[in-house]
Parts: C-alpha cells; sequence; structure tokens
C-alpha cells in the first residue's frame, strides 16, 4: 500500500533525521521509499518540512495538496500551514507547544499556539494532540522530541512499523551511544497515546 | 548490486566514484554541494579531492586531471558556471582525454541563488552535451553514462540536475565496490597542437564539434533516458523532463491516453526520436522549468519538418513562466490540456494568520555585532554599504539593515568603489566573508588599490564557509583531503596588495569595535578592518546570559537594536531563551542600565 507522509515544524526539531528513521524502517521491509525536505537558507529558524513517500510505482519525492495520508506536526502553527497537502479522511499527530518565529519579539507578532489547535480540531476529524515537550522534559533531553513525535504516529498504527522496527532502524541509524534515551522516548510516546 | 537510501547529490557522487573518479574539485553552493563532501567521506582512498578557491580554479584543475587520462569531476551551482564560464568556453574547442563531468546544479525558484538561469543554454552556447535526470535513481546512472560519453568524444559533458533531484532522497540501486570501474590515468602526454588553443585550432575544431553534435543528435535518439512512452496514437502529447517529468508521471497516474515525451539530454537535442514523437499528434505541452528549452526545439524540428503540430508551453503562456514547478501546478496544466476535470479539493475553514518565519543571523553570530558596530559608528554618516553574498546577507534584515546592495560573488568591493567615484561624500563599505575574500574578492581589492578608490573593506571573517554548511577555505588551514595546511593570512594578502592600515578586532567587543571603525573609516584611500570571530555554530556556547528583572527598564533596546533570536518577549515582556543564547554578551553592551549580565563559562 502506497502511503504519503508530511513532517513539519521549525528548524531544530530533528525533522529531517525522523524521516530518515522511517525510511531505514521501510527499506528494512522492502518497500521502496524516497523523501524530499527543505535545506539551505529556509533552515535558519525557518520553517521545515519533509515529505515522505512509501510503496510502489511512485516517480516523484513530493505529492499534490490534498493527498497526504498523515501529517506529523513536530508545531502547530506548522502543522497549520502544511494542512491544506492533508487527505479528506487523513491523520494529524500533533505536538502542542508553540515555537515563536525569531522575529516575534521584534514585530510584537507572537502568535496564539490555542488557537491553531482549535482549528486543527475542528477541521481534523481524525488527530492524536499531545504536549511533547513536556513528555521531553520528563525523559530530561528536548534531543527526543522526534522520538516521541514517531512514537506517537507508530502507536496509533499510522505507519506501516511495529515499535520494534523502528528500534531497530534507531540502532543502524542514530548513535549507539543515544539509543537507552531513544527507546525511553518511543516507550513513553507508547504510554503517552495508547 | 545493492539497495541504500541516498541523497541525489550523494547518488551523483556514488555514481561518478562507481565510473573510476580519479579526482574532483569544486566551490560549494546550494544545491550542489553535497556531490563533493560525500566523495570526500566515502572515496577510495586514490581519488582526490578539493574544494578551489572558486569555481574557475576548480574547474581548470579538474581539465587538467582529465588532460593526464584521469576521470575527473567539478561540481558548482548554477552561478557558478557564470564564474568559471571563460575556461568552459575554450575548453570546449580544446577537449579532454579523460572523461570530465562538469556538474552544474540549477535552483528553479529559486530557492537559494540570485537566478533562475537555466545550464540547458550554457550546453548549447558552450556546444557541450548535456544531461538532464529526472529522479535520484537516473541521477546515479546517467552521471556513469555521461563519463562514457565524455571519453567516447573526447570532450567535458555537462551534467544539470536540478534541487528537487540534488536535494531528494530515494532507496535506490547502486554497485557494490568490486563493480566499480577503474581508471588508471595514462598521464599528460605533450602534444602542442593538441592542449594550447590557437584560432587555427578552433577553426578546425569548431568544424569537428559541429559535426559531432549532428551525430550525437542522432546517437542520442536511441539513448534509453530519451524516452517515448504512453499511447502511441494519442492525438496529444506531453514533452517534459527532469523532475517536471515525475510530476507529469505521477498526475497521469492511470490516465495513459497521451503520448510522453522524456528529454534526458537537452543538448544536442535527440532531433529523430522527437519527430517519432511528434508524428501523428496534433497538440503538445511542453512542461519545463527554468526557460523553454524543449519548447523551442519542438517547435523548430516543427519548422524543419513541415509539420502541423501546436506547441505550447512558457511561449504560449499556457505554462507559467518562471518559478519552480510543483506536483499541483504540473497537474493543473495537464487537466486544462487534456480537458479533464480538475479533481476537487478538500475543504477546510479558512485558517487563522500564520506566523511568519524569515532567514534570521542565527543568535551569537559575529556578523550581528559586526553590522551592529559599523551602524553605531557611522550614525549620522552619509554611508554605502555594499553587502556580498554568504550568511551575512541577512544583515540587510531589520533591524540591522546593513546591506544596501547584494550582486554576485565579490561585486561588493567594487560597487562601492563605483559608488565613491560617482559620490565623494558618501563613507564607503563593502563587507565580504572569509571564503568569499579568497573567491573572489582580491582582485577587487587590487583594483581600489590601483585606482585611488576611497574605501573601507570589512573582512567578516568566521572562518569557515558558514552559509553552505560550513566547508573548509584557504583561510581555515584544513583541506578536504583531511591535511593540516598552512593558513593564508587574510592581513598579510591586504598587505601584500598595499594596503596600509589593516586592523583586525574582535566584533564582540563593542566599544574596540566602534571605535576601530570611527579610527579607520576616517582615514583617506583603501584601508581595511577585519572582523575576526568564529561561526556561533562551530564553538561551544558560552552559559546563557541573565535578565535582572530589578533593573531591566523594559526599554527592549536590546531587541530592537540587535534583533537576535536570543531574546525574546513573553507576556510584553523581554526574557533570554536559553534554548538560544550562546552568552555572546552582544546585548550585555547594548542595554542602557546593565540589566543583561553573565555569558560566562561553558554551558
Ligand atoms: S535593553 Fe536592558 S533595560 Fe532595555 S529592555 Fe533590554 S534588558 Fe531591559
Ligand atoms: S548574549 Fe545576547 S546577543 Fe548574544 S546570543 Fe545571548 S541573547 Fe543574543
Amino acid at each position: 500500500m502506497n502511503k504519503n507522509i508530511l513532517l513539519c515544524g521549525v528548524g531544530g526539531q530533528g525533522i529531517v533525521l525522523t524521516s530518515k528513521l522511517i525510511a531505514t524502517a521501510s527499506m528494512a521491509k522492502n518497500i521502496p521509499v524516497m523523501s524530499a525536505e527543505t535545506i539551505g537558507m529556509a533552515q535558519k529558524g525557518g520553517s521545515v518540512f519533509s515529505y515522505l513517500r512509501m510503496g510502489e510505482n511512485i516517480y516523484s519525492p513530493m505529492f499534490s495538496q490534498g493527498t497526504a495520508d498523515l501529517i506529523i506536526g513536530f508545531e502547530p502553527a506548522e502543522a497549520v500551514r502544511m494542512l491544506p497537502y492533508l487527505k479528506s479522511d487523513g491523520t494529524v499527530i500533533l505536538n502542542s507547544h508553540p515555537i515563536m518565529p525569531v522575529t516575534a519579539a521584534l514585530s510584537g507578532g507572537s502568535y496564539n499556539g490555542e488557537e491553531m489547535i482549535d482549528y486543527l480540531k475542528a477541521n481534523v476529524k481524525d488527530i492524536c494532540i499531545f504536549d511533547a515537550d513536556k513528555a521531553c522534559k520528563k525523559i530530561g533531553s528536548p534531543k527526543v522530541l522526534n522520538m516521541l513525535m514517531l512514537g506517537a504516529a507508530v502507536t496509533r498504527g499510522c505507519l506501516p512499523f511495529t515499535m520494534e522496527e523502528i528500534k531497530t532502524a534507531v540502532i543502524n541509524t542514530v548513535n549507539p551511544k543515544f539509543f537507552d534515551l531513544n527507546s525511553a522516548a518511543l516507550d513513553e510516546a507508547q504510554g503517552l497515546i495508547k | 548490486m545493492h539497495t541504500e537510501f541516498l541523497m541525489g547529490n550523494a547518488a551523483i557522487a556514488m555514481g561518478a566514484v562507481a565510473a573510476g573518479l580519479n579526482l574532483i574539485s569544486g566551490y560549494p553552493g546550494t544545491p550542489s554541494t553535497e556531490v563533493l563532501e560525500t566523495v570526500a567521506k566515502r572515496r577510495p582512498e586514490d581519488v582526490y579531492v578539493e574544494w578551489s578557491v572558486n569555481e574557475k580554479a576548480a574547474l581548470e584543475l579538474a581539465a587538467g586531471g582529465a588532460y593526464s587520462g584521469a576521470r575527473t569531476m567539478v561540481t558548482m551551482k548554477q552561478v557558478g558556471l557564470n564564474v568559471a564560464s571563460d575556461p568552459l568556453m575554450s575548453l570546449a574547442y580544446v577537449g579532454v582525454k579523460g572523461g570530465m563531468v562538469i556538474m552544474v546544479a540549477d535552483d528553479p525558484g529559486p530557492i537559494s541563488s540570485q537566478t533562475e538561469q537555466d545550464t540547458r543554454h550554457f550546453a548549447a552556447f558552450s556546444k557541450l552535451p548535456c544531461f538532464d535526470p529526472t529522479s535520484v535513481q537516473e541521477a546515479y546512472n546517467m552521471i556513469q553514462d555521461a563519463f562514457a560519453y565524455s571519453e567516447k568524444y573526447g570532450t567535458p559533458v555537462l551534467f544539470r540536475p536540478t534541487t528537487r533531484v540534488c536535494h531528494g532522497y530515494a532507496s535506490i540501486f547502486v554497485k557494490d565496490p568490486e563493480e566499480y570501474l577503474k581508471n588508471t590515468p595514462e598521464g599528460f602526454i605533450k602534444d602542442s597542437s593538441k592542449w594550447v588553443i590557437f584560432p587555427r585550432l578552433s577553426y578546425n575544431n569548431h568544424i569537428k564539434i559541429e559535426e559531432r553534435n549532428e551525430g550525437l543528435r542522432e546517437e542520442f535518439s536511441s539513448y534509453p533516458g530519451n524516452s517515448i512512452t504512453g499511447n502511441s496514437h494519442s492525438k496529444k502529447g506531453i514533452a517534459t523532463h527532469g523532475i517536471s517529468y515525475t510530476y507529469v508521471m505521477d498526475a497521469l497516474d492511470k490516465h495513459t491516453d497521451v503520448k510522453i515525451l522524456k528529454v534526458a539530454t537537452p543538448f544536442p537535442f535527440p532531433e529523430r526520436l522527437a519527430v517519432e514523437f511528434l508524428a501523428g499528434l496534433d497538440e503538445v505541452l511542453c512542461i519545463e522549468e527554468l526557460d523553454p528549452i524543449i519548447e523551442r526545439e519542438l517547435t523548430y524540428i516543427c519548422g524543419k519538418y513541415g509539420l502541423h503540430v501546436k506547441i505550447r508551453g512558457k511561449l504560449s503562456h499556457d505554462v507559467k513562466p518562471a518559478g519552480e514547478n510543483t506536483c499541483g501546478c504540473v497537474a493543473e496544466n495537464l487537466h486544462l490540456f487534456l480537458g479533464t476535470e480538475i479533481p476537487k479539493g478538500v475543504t477546510r475553514d479558512e485558517p487563522p494568520a500564520l506566523p511568519v518565519r524569515p532567514p534570521v543571523l542565527c543568535a551569537g553570530c559575529p556578523h550581528r555585532a559586526s553590522f551592529f558596530a559599523v551602524k553605531e559608528a557611522m550614525k549620522v554618516k552619509k554611508t554605502a554599504f555594499c553587502g556580498d553574498i554568504g550568511c551575512y546577507t541577512l544583515g540587510n534584515a531589520m533591524p540591522l539593515d546593513m546591506v544596501d546592495t547584494c550582486l554576485c560573488m565579490g561585486a561588493g568591493v567594487n560597487i562601492t568603489q563605483g559608488i565613491g567615484k560617482i559620490e565623494p561624500d558618501t563613507t564607503c563599505f563593502a563587507f565580504v566573508g572569509d571564503s568569499t575574500f579568497f573567491a573572489a574578492a582580491i582582485t577587487g581589492v587590487v583594483n581600489a588599490v590601483y585606482n585611488q578608490a576611497d574605501m573601507t573593506l570589512i573582512v567578516l571573517d568566521n572562518s569557515t564557509t558558514a552559509m553552505t554548511g560550513h566547508q573548509p577555505h584557504p583561510g581555515t588551514g584544513r583541506t578536504m583531503m583531511g591535511e593540516i595546511v598552512e593558513k593564508i593570512d587574510i592581513e598579510a594578502v591586504l598587505h601584500g596588495i598595499g594596503v596600509k592600515t589593516v586592523e583586525t578586532v574582535d566584533p564582540l567587543d563593542l566599544k574596540s569595535s566602534v571605535d576601530c571603525v570611527k579610527r579607520v573609516s576616517a582615514q583617506k584611500g583603501v584601508k581595511a578592518i577585519i572582523f575576526r570571530s568564529p561561526c556561533a555554530v562551530l564553538i561551544k556556547s558560552a552559559m546563557p546570559v541573565k535578565i535582572d528583572d530589578s533593573k531591566c527598564v523594559q526599554c527592549k533596546k536590546c531587541i530592537r537594536t540587535l534583533g537576535c533570536p536570543g531574546i525574546v518577549l513573553e507576556n510584553g515582556k523581554v526574557k533570554i531563551e536559553n534554548s538560544l543564547c550562546t552568552g555572546c554578551k552582544l546585548c550585555t553592551q547594548v542595554c542602557p542600565t546593565g540589566a543583561i549580565t553573565g555569558g560566562e563559562g561553558n554551558e
């Protein structure tokens, strides 16, 4: 079965690595996979997104609006920005913690995270919202945000992988020094979502 | 053969290695940079890798290697080829012995470039064969073909991917090391009738080149990268290339009632194949990025063969003239052309206003301090601040607003001289990064000294090429082969040229910096200040600074003057964002009440 996945958030949240982990897990099951992401100038505090496609007979690493099966939103406003990509019956996994743009202080233009979340709730039938930043604090490292998001997506059954398969991908991709921490974060996500 | 999940640029690199690459040179530039970096990381022992001082040097070096029978590759972004166009044009006449591929990445959008130029024009202009891959897998395969063609015809060839191919990832089939070709260079064999360009040689070779390219128009018609697919009885055809081909194929999905021409060699154009494609068609839609090159070729072929086929695309305003193609806009183009119904999108409520996240200089970036020091020192003066290409172009953003011009690599140092010649009462500055200084600004300084300009050169030396991901350069003392070498000293270079006043200062020491700018810029003639402080991303941060609420009067001067992402507003009050602040202490020197302190020790 083909799947279009969109990961979005801001620079520094570990989005690119997350998409790499999904790709690794996909390859381990012999599912062809492609991805495309923002690189370069756009990265400096800017919006970051990664398109990921799995399955046969796919040509482009990008996909059209209205065709994503899943959006993993690392930040509420970024999830709203990318929502046009979601299919009518697609799923959103959302970190509820907002990140103000670095220029907000200058322009006085900070935005309201609650407003974004309310909008998403009203416009997405299948949505799973949790405060992944709070969970990071509990685990004791801001670096595990991506594991929590990935763990949540797997627990919700949005990805064709088991938690074990994801952990194998983590072992093969990420510095083994951090495996215990990452594994704990994946388990934490499982507990949070159920 | 095995599968790997590779970035397009990594696939190009590994394809070149599999083709027996001996030498690779280049100059960093988005979206081309990762090709050379991947070779450096994964190269077999005997492959030579270097970041050259600029694209011209890189291309000439690769040519020298190929004269000696090596298989060589040179990498750059599209505007880099402008810099290397001088050797490119002549090398096209002289040719090579070993295979030589000139990898030039185009950037439709443009996403991170100054122009939307189309390197396929350079192929036609220089008369060099050009390959244009559609996907990561095809890029891997095609770069190997490019080497084979180059060696077969003794000519350099262009390889022109675009951003989405360069930076796309895919699980692809790659060769095992045992399957790699091995090329043992024969060495340089003297032959002045071959390697020395003279009018006579150019004339003779020009004739041969035209013959060769005519042959290639035929030969490329059978090249597997060029293809006709879909319904051969259809009256409608689509002609496309590069990443747009994949958008077309995805959009057509099961609707295969059209004929599709995929063009992988825009020059020499596969003429026989195109004629075959056009046979029986009423109209063709050309879906291209950048310029309408296939569209013009097909129009020409229709004229040449008297074919009555309507060719549509950018020139007929059916396809947008500028910017990057997307799956969405290509699908729309196709539906309009084929008369099929555009699928209804998902309807949702109007979203709330979204925050904009423009790129900004990082927290703790020394460039912010340098710009601020010059701004403070020049407060009441009439000035021109000529900027250049690099992270520091972002100094144009509010509140710094310190970049008045930016054109191309190394231009600022000359533009500022021109402004000064017309407006002698303006205090003229040129800002240039350390990597750009070596790549493109030294001759500009020579020009200024020789022609008696009155200007201050500001070298923003953060000891790296930060914009493209921190590549080493001549001033860093490291090479891509991993050697530690003597650093080329910017002060010594400037003194050598004849710049009498060259002062070096730490921009994070605000008072010394402001004094230095006042003192140096007041002098006549060409003088230079080197603001030296390492890129904030490369050094270990100090502890974040703290704001003493009892001293802070909420004047917000820190925010208004610096625009550092490390200082934020929370419920209307200034606050340090500890996760971003690097403890550079610039804001502590700006706060009028001394409310900000700290920034000592390591995080
Ligand atoms: S400049 Fe100093 S006093 Fe003014 S808002 Fe900033 S910290 Fe407070
Ligand atoms: S010390 Fe001040 S200027 Fe420097 S990074 Fe921290 S907040 Fe920004």
